[in-house]
Parts: structure tokens; sequence; C-alpha cells
């Protein structure tokens, strides 16, 4: 129990902070709208070259507002100097792990819904069918992303270069999440049923497990070494 | 009440080596219930590393570090429940009210953040009235006012103090003094690294010089005059040829 | 001390063993083994093509067994071989790649292509390639080992995810040979160069791991 207040006064605390700062979650949204344009002019005014690359781009944009998220995971940390303070807290690290990563969860979710509003509006989409089963790949994506995003923030915040480091170290491991949530979030909106990919829902899973578990044993190393 | 003899800071050979850097070389220190240790040195003498270690947030190289019976290294956070650090980061969020960061790290700390616990802390440090303002709106001395409600709350056995006097106003000087006085009194043992040699070490019972990588120097304050004190100040934190 | 000659003596067996295997697999390679049928003189690629890869995983599995090996013991030497493998296995992936490309590009016309296993390898490569460049963005040793050995245990379980999901996503590669039970396809020569191929690569993987390691704790126990 006093692991479960500990991660919640963490995830409070950052949730506080930026609902009275509102630095990031304004800034993401602002970003999402861009990358919209971005997609549009990138891929032409050609509706269908567009429609046959939209869920490749949903995720695409995810990713992207994701390392910019999950990159400044620690910045408060870091602006108000109290990474050490993380440290002399007495108590099981993983608890820090698991409010960080709640408080990144909230945050993609709320830029993620976005996105999907916005895609709605600007590539004329209905998603409203799709829903639940976009609800499950996007739960599985966020969380397999901001499970290592979690971590990789801890692990970067104090070398050199960190902003580059961190998405060359995240992107490649993402990998099989990235092709596993396209491929699913391609049939939803197809409006195939979800028991046709089945397999790369499982694999997400799987993924989301293992990160979860390293991410758990490991954060105390990574925090406090 | 403490055993007026338990030693609750105990150092032994500690060595820190950066790379190729020797910042710490053998250094011994012992503290018992009760008692200040002022730790001076010059610049880069080790004086922060040696604080660190204590606190656990730092790993020697070699020697030991015993706080309250639980070693820095293999008990880490035994010891972080037993130690309060005051050091130059405040550990402070700026857009948190002076009462929610209280709670925040108390929390954090496996603690339980009543009102009325919070409340008594901020009184302490004279800070009550601006509970439920923006530390953003903090004055610096402010600031470190509230650092030490943190740790005051934490009600810690050893304190780690780093140049704890820096940025107080008269008051604010007096207050702490006062603070820390009553600290001893209740048992607790107080490590202390300044640069002043001015009042501020009438808390002190024993002076340290860190110099060379080691403890060049253990007196008991009253025994040093101030003349004596700068004279071996100087002495010892030459570096050697 | 550190250096006993026993290590050095060693280094030099492999290195000797290694440079026989691999005279003795070129000379297989190209001279006794046969032209391939379909695919001509340039099928020979595959006797260095999955030696290496294979020899990467070896290494891949090295650093997970030693970043595993760190975290539980804190011992430097673990770190050491995390490092050394991870660079050579890297090496390794990339001559992999490389060979595949110029085995492509006369077989299939194109210098890449995205089917499975060339793109599982691909994201095998920058994936330890990031690991590197963490490695080298960390000056104090046991900091970077600590995270090295985070990332290398999280970067090597994480490639059986790769290779699932982008099999799924694509197939167009040959079947695997060698590791794959009694394939029809590959007569009893074609296996036996392969075979000693990657004995040869093994053994350079080695001797070229004993050397990178010594070198590493050369360059550390010049420090206090």
């Amino acid at each position: 129990m006093r692991f479960v207040r500990r991660a919640w006064i963490l995830a409070w605390k950052d949730l506080t902070i930026e609902w009275r700062a509102k630095e990031t979650l304004n800034s993401l949204f602002f970003f999402a709208l861009l990358l919209i344009f971005l997609f549009q002019f990138a891929l032409g005014p050609d509706r269908e070259r567009l429609s046959a690359a939209l869920p490749g781009l949903l995720w695409l944009g995810f990713i992207l507002s994701g390392l910019l998220g999950l990159g400044r995971t620690f910045a408060g940390e870091r602006d108000n100097d109290c990474w050490d303070g993380l440290r002399l807290a007495p108590g099981e690290k993983s608890a820090i792990y698991v409010g960080k990563l709640a408080g990144n969860l909230l945050l993609m979710l709320a830029v993620e819904a976005i996105f999907l509003l916005l895609f709605g509006v600007f590539f004329d989409l209905d998603l409203v069918a799709a829903l639940p089963g976009l609800a499950l790949v996007v739960g599985l994506g966020t969380l397999g992303l901001a499970a290592v995003g979690t971590l990789f923030a801890a692990m970067t915040a104090h070398v050199r270069a960190r902003e580059l480091l961190f998405p060359v170290l995240l992107l490649p491991v993402e990998v099989p999440v990235l092709l596993g949530t396209v491929k699913a979030t391609e049939a939803v909106l197809l409006g195939e049923p979800l028991g046709s990919v089945a397999h790369w829902l499982k694999l997400l899973a799987v993924a989301n497990v293992i990160y979860l578990t390293i991410g758990v044993l490991t954060f105390d190393v990574v925090l406090d070494g | 009440m403490k055993d007026a003899t338990e030693l609750l800071v105990h150092v032994a050979g500690l060595r820190k080596a950066f790379g190729a850097t020797l910042v710490l070389d053998d250094v011994s220190l012992s503290v018992r219930a009760g008692e200040t240790v002022a730790l001076l040195g010059a610049n880069g003498a080790g004086k922060t590393t040696l604080l660190r270690i204590l606190a656990t947030l730092a790993r020697p190289t070699r020697g030991t570090a015993v706080i309250a019976g639980f070693d820095c290294v293999r008990e880490p956070e035994r010891v972080r429940e037993r130690v309060g650090l005051v050091a130059h980061g405040t550990l402070i969020y700026e857009d948190l009210t002076a009462e929610e960061n209280l709670r925040f790290w108390r929390v954090l700390s496996g603690g339980r953040a009543l009102a009325a616990d919070l409340r008594e802390a901020l009184a302490a440090v004279e800070l009550e009235p601006y509970a439920g303002e923006r530390v953003r709106s903090f004055s610096a001395g402010m600031k470190r006012r509230l650092s030490l409600a943190r740790v005051v709350l934490a009600r810690p056995q050893v304190l780690l103090l780093d140049e704890p006097f820096a940025g107080l106003d008269q008051r604010g000087k007096k207050w702490l003094e006062e603070y820390l006085h009553a600290f001893k009194a209740g048992g607790g043992a107080i490590v202390m690294v300044t640069h002043s040699f001015g009042r501020q070490l009438s808390v002190a019972d024993r002076i340290a010089i860190l110099g060379g990588g080691r403890i060049a120097l253990d007196r008991p304050r009253p025994s040093v005059t101030a003349d004596e004190l700068a004279r071996l100040y100087a002495l010892h934190t030459e570096d050697a040829p | 001390m550190w250096f006993s000659t026993g290590s050095r003596g060693l280094t030099r067996v492999l290195g000797w063993l290694a440079a026989l295997g691999l005279l003795a697999g070129l000379v297989l390679a190209l001279g006794v083994a046969p032209r391939e049928v379909s695919q001509g003189n340039v099928q020979r690629i595959m006797y260095l093509h999955v030696p290496s890869i294979l020899t990467a995983y070896l290494a891949f599995a090295i650093v997970l067994v030693a970043s595993l090996g760190y975290l539980v013991s804190r011992r430097q030497a673990w770190d050491r071989w995390a490092g050394s493998a991870a660079e050579i296995g890297t090496l390794f992936t990339g001559l992999t790649l490389a060979s595949g490309s110029l085995w492509g590009k006369p077989t299939w016309g194109t210098w890449w292509t995205w089917d499975a296993r060339l793109t599982a390898t691909a994201v095998m490569f920058v994936t330890y390639v990031a690991y590197l460049m963490l490695r080298g963005m960390i000056d104090e040793a046991e900091r970077r080992a600590q995270l090295a050995a985070v990332l290398g245990i999280l970067a090597a379980l994480n490639i059986p995810l790769v290779h699932f999901s982008v099999l799924w996503w694509r197939t167009l590669h040959q079947p695997p040979t060698l590791l794959r039970p009694v394939p029809a396809a590959l007569a009893g020569i074609f296996r036996l160069t392969l075979g000693v191929n990657w004995v040869a690569f093994t053994l350079l993987f080695a001797y070229l791991l004993a050397k990178r390691i010594r070198v590493g704790r050369l360059s550390e126990a010049g420090l206090p």
C-alpha cells in the first residue's frame, strides 16, 4: 500500500505541476496539429494516397509526440534540482517508475485523443465505429511506448547529448510496437474483427509484460546506481 | 532518550576517486549523538563529496561509512530513513505551494502527511503564513527555510548540512542556530560543512579540517581560538608539494 | 597481476586457430564447393553472410549474460565483456548487412529489400549501435556499466520481439539454412563449407573478443 501511495503522490505532483504550468500539454497539442499539416503537405492533396497511409501516419504522430513528451519525464526534477531528492526519499525506487509511468500514460493518452480528433476532422475519418478496437490497440501501444520511454528518460537524464540519445535509444527498441500497432490499427479502421489481428495483440501484450518487468526490476539501478 | 555516547556517524578509511582524480584519500571521522562537527576545507577539498557519500548519493571507492549502525553502501535505504540533507539544491518544486512541497516529500519518503504535521513544520521555520503560496514567489531565504522544514518533518537522527547559514538573513541565522542547538539536545548528530569562521561555528562541538584528502585536524572547538583556527586552516589547506 | 602469460597465450592460440579456420573456409568456399545452379558464384557470399549473423547472435547472447552478471555481482570484468562483445557483434552485424546487400544485388536486382530477415538484422544493428552510443557518452566507468547493463538486457530480450514482428510484417527471404532440420535445398558439401566457415568465424570472434577485453582491461588499469 505504501508503494501505491508513493507512486500516486509522484503522479499527483507531476499532474498538478503540469496542470498549473500547462507547458507540456499545450505544446504537444499544438505539435499534433502541426504534424497533421506536415503529413498533408508531405503526402500531397491526393486523398487516396493519404488514406492508405493513415494508420502509419497516426502512429508516426503518436511516436513523434511521444518522443517529445517522454523525453521530458524528468525535466521537472532537472529544472528544480530535485533529482537527488528522488534518490534520497527512502523506499523502493520502482514506485517512482510506476508513478512517472502513470503520469506519462495520462499525458500521452490525452495527446493521442486530440490527435484522433484532429485526424477525424482533417482527413474526414469516421472513427466512431472503430472506437472500441482502436482504444484497445492505442492502449497497448501507448503502454509499450511509455514503459520503455520512462525508463530511458531516467537513463539518459544525466548523460551527454541526452535530447539526441533518447530518441536514438527508444526508436529501435519500439520497432515491434510500431509494427504491431500499425497493423492492428489498419485492421480496426477497415472494420475487420479483432480476432484477425490477435497475434499482433498478443505480441504487444507480451512486449508490455517484458518492458514493464524490466522497468520495475531495474529502475533502482538506473536512478540510483 | 538516546545514549549520549552512541556513535551515529562513523567513517573509516574513506577513499573516493573520480577516474584518475583522487578527491578523498583516507578519511576517518566519528560523530556521536548530540555532537556537531564543523567541516572546513578549501574549495575542491572534498567536503561536498564526503557529505554526499554520507547521504548515500555517492559511493566511496574504498572504506566504510556507517550512519546509525547502517552501512551507506550496503543499506542505503535504511540510512536515508535516518538522514536529512540540506545542501545546495533546495529540493523544492517551484510550481507547488509550500505545503504541497512538504506533503510530496513526506509521502514519497513513506510517511503520512497529516495537515497538522505539515503546518507544524512550516510554523517551526516561520513559514506558516505562506503555506498556500507557490514557492516561485519565495525569496532565497524562504526557500532555504522551506528546505529545512522538509528535513524537520522527517525527524532525522543525523543532519548533513552544506553551508546552511548561507542565504539567510540575521533573523534566519539566529533561528537556525537555535534549531541546531535543539536538535543536538534531542540526541541528533550534525555534520556541517561551512566556509565561515564566524559565530555560526558556535554550534559546533568539534572542528575538522579536510585537506589533502584527509582529516588534517579534528579538535574540540573550545580548544581553538579564532586566530589559531585561521592559522591552522591556512596550514592544512595548502596543497602538498 | 592483471595480465598473465596464460591469457596472452590463449589469445595467440585462438588467433592461429582462427587464421587456419578462415583459410580452410576460404578454400572450401571458393575452390571446393561447387557453383550453385540458379544463383551462380554470387551464392558463395552465403559462406560469409550466414556465419557473420550467427556470430553476431553469439556476441549479443554474451552481452545479455554479461549484463546480468554485472548487475548481480557489480564486478567491472562483466562490463568489459559486455562492451567488447557488443562492439564486435555490431561489427559482424554490419558485415552481415553488407554481404547480404552484395548478395542481393545480382540475385534479386536491388541493393536492399525490406524482407523479414534483413530488416530484423538491420533493426538489431541500429539497436546495438545505440547501445554503443550510450556507452560512449558516459565517462564514469561504474555508471556506464550500470546503465549499459540495463540497456543490454532490454535490447537482448527485444530481439525475439523484433524477429516475430518483422516476420509477420513481411516474408520474402529464403527459409533459414543450417538451423532448420535437414534443408533439402542444401547438399552435403554446401553444409560442410558453411559449417567450417561458421567455426572459423566463431574462432575469429573469440580471438577479437579476447584482444578487445585485454585492451579494455589495460586502459582501465592505468587508473587508481
